[in-house]
């Protein structure tokens, strides 16, 4: 560009650096998920040795034979996908019409609201008081706890709201009411489709602290089938044990124990691919939004 | 509701009695907002405010068939506070807590801003793209995958130690070292969050006019310079801003994380706060003592957040309230 060519050897070097420096960082964050993706497919014995560093050896889809075989992690994602698109949906239902009620103008009362909202940003009860709240109204061992917990927050109510004054026109809103349009068509029929962006990315938002969250189902989730597929993967990747119980239910001879000893290493890879993979899939659908959605909902926030 | 005051001069009475009536006419018109805004009053008052009120059995001897009323008051009232105080856990958890979230307050908040300062310069927009999108992929990988990585990667016969030795170094036990922890802990998070964090600066680096930058060139200014005198006024609003919010948070480590990275042997530097509370309350069911260490928690941040919005508003007019 432009600039450019007003530049000092000092700035040739400054800016050489710099792109060095920035290929640096972006090769250290796309190691690990790069790493994992082939580690995946590998020899297990061979990435224990360190041979497997850059590329795949020995391949095979043994590990992800063993984790779409695995019941535990089926079930799983089976109550994931449930609890993620109840649960967002929920949380665009609670928190869009909230922050649009709250960007208006004319809604008597938006002070007091905002102020009993924002308190919750910095001051709550705690873990226990919300424990004992949820197991009052019955919440434990209950799936509707995954989709309620985390419906809102003032954080993204800000957001919303942000976007709301700053990229509808208020004219719009007053042309509207004198059309005779309610506020819900308006907001159904006129705000929403103005507002793709911010609905993008709350969407996104959401959904990925809903597939994520592992702590809401440790705390109030411990019936098996109900488990959230971070559950099971906690005890896939992190305690082992019930790994370890499977291979001594199937009591069998040191040689297959070696084989089970082989794939739990796989299953540790694949069951990271398969579990990420969807998130991230997710991302560049929506990615024409994202950093526009922030962009305006953060210029004030 | 919160102007009436206003109106206690005679004149004013009638402006506010027109007021008054606007008021009236607005809600009528608007009644469908109250209805948007419902939802939302009711999860705070089910999820926030209620656990608020929750609170007082820090200063009760909460037993779970007497509920929280019936529920006898301790003497003197700072008994479980004292009992934190007093227990062999309270000087390791407060240390392990500020060691934690302080070494991440630090580097969490310089960062993304170099990050976004850096990718700044950068002319070529294909280059530029390809390093912001795959800095923040990683914001989309879990706590338990992300721990589950660490353990793999820094395991013994993981792949960091493979390259540690294939250059030439000595294999550690990350993973068992006390030393290693709070590093582990802190730039795990990094990696997770610093090209999402560059996000928001990007926001404000897109508002510099850039005949700013032209005008600078002019009067001689190089690359350096131009950051300085440019580039740094544009982001320090939103850097003040986030280290703002961020002390109110001084306190609370993520500790969902930390429960995951926790072993048998390494407590002694991972114990903080929060997975103390944790283990009082859910695992030990010890209720009252685990909401007052939870309690004691959460008052120190709200006051730091209050000095530092002060002191902040005093010194730069920059501030949350």
């Amino acid at each position: 560009m432009g600039i450019s060519m007003y530049d000092t050897k000092g700035d040739k070097v400054f800016k050489a650096v710099d792109i060095f420096l920035l290929i640096i960082i972006t090769l250290l964050c796309a190691y690990p998920m790069w790493f994992v993706l082939i580690a995946a497919v590998s020899n297990p014995d061979l990435v224990q040795n360190g041979q497997v560093m850059f590329l795949p050896k020995d391949f095979t889809w043994d590990g992800y034979q063993a984790v779409f075989q695995n019941n535990d992690i089926l079930i799983g994602y089976r109550n994931t996908i449930i609890y993620t698109v109840f649960g967002t949906l929920l949380d665009l239902v609670v928190t869009l019409p909230a922050a649009y009620a709250l960007s208006r103008h004319d809604f008597v009362g938006r002070n007091i609201f905002t102020v009993i909202f924002t308190i919750t940003m910095f001051f709550s009860g705690g873990m226990i008081p919300g424990y004992l709240v949820v197991q009052r109204m019955h919440l434990i061992n209950n799936p509707l706890v995954m989709i309620i917990i985390g419906a809102t927050g003032m954080y993204d109510i800000i957001l919303c709201r942000t976007f709301f004054q700053s990229s509808i026109p208020s004219e719009l809103t007053d042309a509207a009411q004198i059309d005779g349009c309610s506020n819900t068509q308006l907001f159904v029929k006129v705000i929403l489709p103005l507002s793709k962006p911010i609905v993008a990315v709350m969407t996104l938002f959401f959904a990925i602290s809903h597939w994520n969250n592992y702590f809401t189902a440790m705390l109030y989730l411990n019936k098996p089938d109900l488990r959230p597929l971070q559950l099971v993967l906690q005890e896939i990747l992190i305690q082992s044990d019930m790994m370890a119980q499977l291979i001594q239910n199937q009591s069998v001879d040191p040689a297959t124990a070696a084989k089970i000893e082989r794939t739990k290493q796989l299953v540790r890879y694949a069951s990271i691919v398969v579990s990420s993979l969807p998130v991230m899939c997710l991302y560049p659908l929506i990615q024409k939004y994202f950093v526009k959605g922030i962009m305006i909902g953060s210029i004030k926030g | 509701m919160l102007r009436k005051k206003k109106s206690e001069a005679p004149v004013g009475a009638a402006i506010a009695v027109r007021h008054q009536s606007s008021r009236r006419k607005l809600m009528k018109r608007n009644w469908e907002l109250y209805l948007f805004i419902l939802p939302a009053t009711l999860y705070f008052a089910l999820f926030c405010y209620w656990p608020m009120y929750g609170v007082i059995i820090a200063f009760k001897r909460y037993n779970i068939g007497t509920g929280i009323l019936q529920s006898p008051w301790v003497h003197p009232w700072y008994h479980y506070f004292k009992m934190f105080f007093d227990s062999a856990w309270f000087t390791t958890t407060v240390k392990n807590t500020l060691v934690l979230s302080l070494y991440g307050f630090v580097v969490s908040n310089i960062l993304p801003l170099l990050l976004a300062l850096m990718v700044n310069e950068v002319q070529n927009m294909v280059f530029k793209k390809t390093v912001q999108t795959i800095t923040y992929l990683p914001y989309f990988i879990s706590e338990v995958v992300l721990v589950g990585l660490i353990d793999l990667m820094f395991a013994d016969k993981g792949v960091v130690n493979h390259m540690v030795t294939a250059c030439g170094g000595t294999a550690t036990q990350f993973l068992s070292s006390d030393v290693a922890f709070p590093h582990l802990y802190v730039w795990s998070g990094e990696w997770v969050g610093t090209g999402y964090g560059a996000i928001i600066y990007f926001a404000a680096l897109s508002n510099v006019n850039p005949e700013l930058y032209e005008a600078a060139v002019i009067d001689g200014a190089n690359r350096f310079q131009r950051i300085i005198h440019v580039t740094m006024p544009a982001v320090i609003p939103t850097f003040v801003m986030l280290l703002i919010l961020g002390a109110g948070s001084i306190m609370s480590v993520s500790y969902t994380k930390v429960l995951l990275m926790q072993t048998t042997t390494n407590l002694e530097v991972s114990e903080v706060i929060n997975t103390y509370v944790y283990k009082t309350g859910i695992l030990h069911t010890q209720y009252s003592l685990s909401t007052a260490v939870g309690l004691f928690n959460n008052v120190i941040n709200l006051i730091l957040l209050i000095i530092v919005n002060k002191i902040s508003k005093t010194v730069s007019d920059i501030a949350l309230w």
